[in-house]
């Protein structure tokens, strides 16, 4: 077993959670009243966890860096939240959802974990419900499901375009009810600048009142760490512009290992990066591809044409486009998963068939499923012999039913109207399946210190599919930590209120202080954009949809020495006291020059392609994916020992009793 | 293009503030208004001056925290999106474009261009939820089948994103658009009807409590939310509020 003791119970996997949830030991609710728990990060996973740990009666400490819990990154989530219900009696199950997830995952998630996912999946719906979540229903009054990408049934929950924001306001208002009374106490716009340990075990944070600048400390029993995932190391991503690493990688710094690193997710249809002024990327729901076909020219001299802007692609006549996804894999077409629809775009670009002025887009048209929904439409209103104008009219109002706010959000940043031209879209980084290793209980290699949600490594493997990301944060949140940190809390009912003026908090106040006086003395040559830029095209380029020894290695060299540059040179404006924003970046970027790095080097060790991960010299003769369940059948596990490229690998072997080991194949 | 901008600064809370003029070129159609701020303010930096705050994250038009006044109007000239959602294509070279914060009392400046909307957080934490423990002891979600029509306007009034864009626009800075959104959301929800009266008792109370104005229906802030909030939410939460007064 090693270092990492995953502490799975034993048992059939269908009765591992209830039996342990039976032995776990209870803190009565007099002694809970003396135990302070810290949640830092208040979206759905740390919303859920901090609300329902206050109604246990818990003392909770909530932390984000907004001005509310309201605007976590969560409220972004589009498309929906999977549970096993079966509402569509299509034959779901908790077994299914598993073994789905599982596969998705291309066979590198727990199965004890990803089963219990499942199983408490269903009742994450009835209390949201209970809540008021405004969830779409159909005519009879009934939850609505719909179908994302990987998967045979209708499961997916969601509250029109925006289900995360529904979840999340769900979640806020649970909070909200415990802050009225007096359980729960939140400090926003608040930054985790450290953790803090005494004698071993997790007992307080150092956090920075992005307001004031003022430096505080909170002591408690134990810390929850629930800060969403670090997409950002790439710069341009669809995560909001604030999500960061800081919290996940102070703790690693301290002594939890991190998973996975370079397990990152590019989603195949966001809008295309326009230009070097770019800040963000925005996603297109995956529900998109349900109905539009993706493509580029067959010819290069036509690719060449429309990006010069002497061809109109509504002018390449249908024998002349490449519908390639629907020619490389007619089983699943347009709806692979999400990997293998990036790196089929990729490979297209990379050809010279890119559709925009950087060649970096390719077609998401909708042509064909307005005049199919216009035909639809006009036979069952009796229409005799429309003409094709009627018949495109009738079918964009059905297109616009149904995605009427994506093509509006579309139309807005591109300025293109998408019923009448092809959307041009391109991969972007979206999720991140690595972070803090945990065990079955969510607890990190230090003791006392759990991690939810994005922000730890658990159940997605090396590919998560849609809409469970939403589900796995609720879960965690609402339904498993609050069970498996009583078990830890259990021997603290005796400890007494945690000081804060112990040496251990000194010492790491002090490590905070200096490391801030230490970014605002740089030599103040360039801002902390210029260095996240430089990341992020370092990150992208060599260690994005595919990835080979080579490039890997010059990644780790180039970072390193970005590092060490940005240390030295870089200028953040005004004074570590009161507000300044660009010292809160420079603190997240600094953070993300050390990720990075060990992003590499986790990439550069698993020589094989996985789920998102894809490694070129390990593909096969028709360039997919060669997984190698003989050396990597593992997760990683990353101890810090000083500089990234002196960490330590240790490795969770993943056992499958339940599940056979399968290539995946979309074809 | 080439534009000018005029910016309120403010140090801090306590310290006065005023407009400072920032020429600005090189600004493309395709960028977003703050994708512009990025441009000045890394030119500012780059001059050693403090770069100019403002409240952003999402840059999609649904985290709710970016605000602005431009040219006088909440979230800019364009309808129903916010300022990370306004494009530079909206704007001709030449123009001088004037940005403030939101201005409201119970709205503070923090510093420049941020404004301070916990007011907000505390008016939902007055009663904006439904008292159900969340330790999953729940019925069935489909033992409580409701009205699709019902859903879909509680779905509505749900999509405020708690921007304060309504009070800005509002003469009275009256929070009237933004409360009564979530007092309707479980209004038209059977699970929000047990607490129904005490809800919008405490919300109206604490929002008279920030200093908020109060509502003479002029329909400002219908027009500037970004979300399409309607004035019948408005309306309904008066109506839920006569009879919990009768009641209460
Ligand atoms: C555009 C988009 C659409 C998506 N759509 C879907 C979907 O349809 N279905 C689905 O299942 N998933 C979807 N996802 C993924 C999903 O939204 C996220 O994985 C999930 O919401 C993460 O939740 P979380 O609670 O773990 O973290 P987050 O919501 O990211 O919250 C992180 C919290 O941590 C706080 N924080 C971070 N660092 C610090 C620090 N140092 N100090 C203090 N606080 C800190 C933040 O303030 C915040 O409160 C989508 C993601 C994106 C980007
Ligand atoms: S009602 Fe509209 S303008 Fe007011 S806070 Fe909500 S979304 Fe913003
Ligand atoms: S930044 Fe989130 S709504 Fe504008």
């Amino acid at each position: 077993m090693g270092i990492l003791d995953s502490k799975i119970p034993s048992g059939p996997l269908a009765d591992k959670w209830t039996n342990h949830k039976n032995h776990i030991d209870l803190v009565n609710p007099a002694n809970k009243r003396n135990i302070d728990i810290i949640v830092v990060g208040t979206g759905l996973a740390g919303g859920s966890a901090a609300a329902t740990l206050a109604e246990l009666g818990y003392n909770v400490k909530t932390f984000c860096y907004q001005d509310s819990p309201r605007r976590a990154h969560s409220i972004a989530a589009q498309g929906g939240i999977n549970a096993a219900k079966n509402y569509q009696g299509d034959g779901d199950s908790n077994y299914r959802l598993f073994y789905d997830t599982v596969k998705g995952g291309d066979y590198r998630s727990r199965e004890a974990n990803v089963y219990r996912l499942a199983e408490v999946s269903g009742n994450i719906i009835d209390q949201c419900v209970a809540q008021g979540v405004p969830f779409a229903r159909e005519y009879g009054g009934l939850l609505d499901n719909r179908s994302f990408g990987g998967v045979l049934v209708s499961r997916t929950f969601y509250a029109k375009g925006q289900t995360g924001q529904q979840l999340l306001l769900g979640a806020y208002s649970a909070m909200n009810r415990q802050i009225n009374r007096g359980k729960i106490l939140p400090f926003n716009r608040h930054e985790m600048m450290d953790l803090v340990k005494v004698d071993g075990k997790a007992r307080g944070i150092i956090a920075r009142n992005l307001v004031t600048g003022e430096i505080e400390r909170h002591s408690a029993h134990a810390v929850v760490l629930a800060t969403g995932g670090y997409g950002n190391v790439f710069f341009l991503s669809t995560n909001a512009m604030g999500s960061n690493v800081m919290a996940a990688w102070r703790a690693h710094r301290r002594g939890a290992f991190f998973s996975n690193p370079c397990f990152t997710q590019i989603h195949p249809t966001c809008i295309p990066v326009s230009g070097d002024h770019q800040s963000k990327l925005t996603l297109m729901s995956e529900s998109l591809r349900n109905d539009g076909r993706i493509w580029v020219p067959k010819r290069i001299e036509d690719a060449q044409a429309i990006r010069e802007g002497k061809l109109k692609p509504t002018q390449l006549k249908e024998e002349d486009r490449d519908y390639y996804l629907e020619r490389r894999y007619p089983a699943f077409g347009n709806l692979v998963p999400r990997d293998v629809a990036s790196r089929a775009a990729k490979e297209r670009c990379d050809a010279g068939f890119g559709v925009n002025k950087t060649g970096e887009a390719v077609y998401l048209d909708f042509a064909s499923a307005i005049m199919r929904y216009g035909k639809e439409k006009a036979l069952t209103s009796g229409l005799k012999n429309p003409d094709d104008k009627t018949l495109r009219e009738l079918g964009e109002k059905v297109v616009e039913a149904k995605y009427g706010n994506l093509f509006q959000m579309y139309e807005k940043i591109v300025d293109e109207n998408p019923y009448k031209t092809p959307m041009m879209i391109y991969p972007a980084v979206h999720y991140t399946m690595g972070g803090l290793w945990v065990d079955y209980n969510l607890q990190t290699t230090i003791p006392g210190c759990y991690a939810a949600g994005e922000a730890n490594f658990s159940d997605h493997g090396a590919n998560r599919l849609g809409a469970s990301a939403l589900m796995q944060g609720l879960a965690d949140g609402y339904f498993v930590l609050p069970y498996t940190i009583g078990d830890y809390l259990s021997n603290d009912i005796r400890t007494g209120k945690i000081a804060t003026d112990s040496p251990e908090f000194d010492a790491a106040e002090q490590e905070v202080r200096d490391r801030i006086a230490k970014l605002m003395g740089g030599s103040g040559t360039h801002s902390v954009d210029h260095y996240h830029k430089k990341l992020g095209k370092i990150m992208w380029n060599k260690c994005g949809m595919s990835r080979n020894a080579k490039d890997l290695q010059e990644a780790i060299d180039e970072i390193s020495n970005l590092r060490a540059d940005f240390w030295a040179n870089v200028r953040i404006p005004g004074s570590a006291e009161g507000m300044n924003q660009e010292l809160e970046k420079a603190g997240r970027v600094a953070d993300f020059l050390e990720l990075g790095e060990l992003f590499a080097k986790d990439a550069l060790t698993r020589n094989e392609s996985c789920g998102g991960h894809f490694r070129e010299e390990y593909q096969t003769p028709e360039g997919e994916a060669l997984r190698d369940d003989e050396n990597f059948k593992f997760v990683s596990a990353w101890e810090y020992k000083g500089e990234p490229k002196d960490a330590v690998l240790h490795k969770e072997d993943l056992v499958y009793d339940n599940i056979e080991l399968k290539t995946r194949s979309y074809k | 293009m080439k534009l000018n901008l005029k910016i309120w600064r403010q140090k801090d809370a306590k310290s006065n503030g005023q407009m400072v003029d920032y020429p600005i070129s090189g600004i493309e159609g395709d960028m977003s208004f703050l994708e512009m701020m990025d441009v000045l303010n890394e030119e500012l930096i780059t001059k050693g001056e403090d770069p100019v705050v403002f409240d952003h994250d999402c840059r999609e038009g649904i985290c709710g925290s970016c605000s602005l006044q431009i040219n006088g109007e909440p979230h800019g000239p364009d309808r129903l999106i916010t300022t990370c959602q306004l494009h530079m294509r909206k704007f001709n070279d030449g123009d001088t474009i004037v940005i403030e914060p939101f201005r409201a009392k119970a709205f503070p400046v923090i510093k420049d261009l941020m404004v301070d909307r916990s007011s907000f957080d505390r008016i939902q934490q007055a009663g904006g939820y439904i008292s159900v423990n969340t330790s999953g002891n729940t019925v069935d979600a489909n033992a409580i089948p409701i009205d699709k029509h019902d859903a879909d306007e509680a779905m509505d009034s749900a999509t405020c994103i708690g921007c304060g864009a309504c009070v800005a626009a509002c003469k009275n800075a009256s929070a009237m658009l933004f409360t009564s959104a979530k007092v309707s959301q479980y209004a038209l929800l059977p699970q929000g009807q047990v607490e129904a009266t005490d809800r919008v008792l405490n919300m109206v109370r604490q929002m008279d409590l920030e200093g908020f104005g109060n509502c003479t229906n002029t329909g400002a802030c219908e027009v500037e939310c970004p979300k399409g909030i309607s004035l019948e939410n408005i309306a309904r939460m008066n109506r839920e509020y006569f009879s919990a007064s009768l009641k209460g």
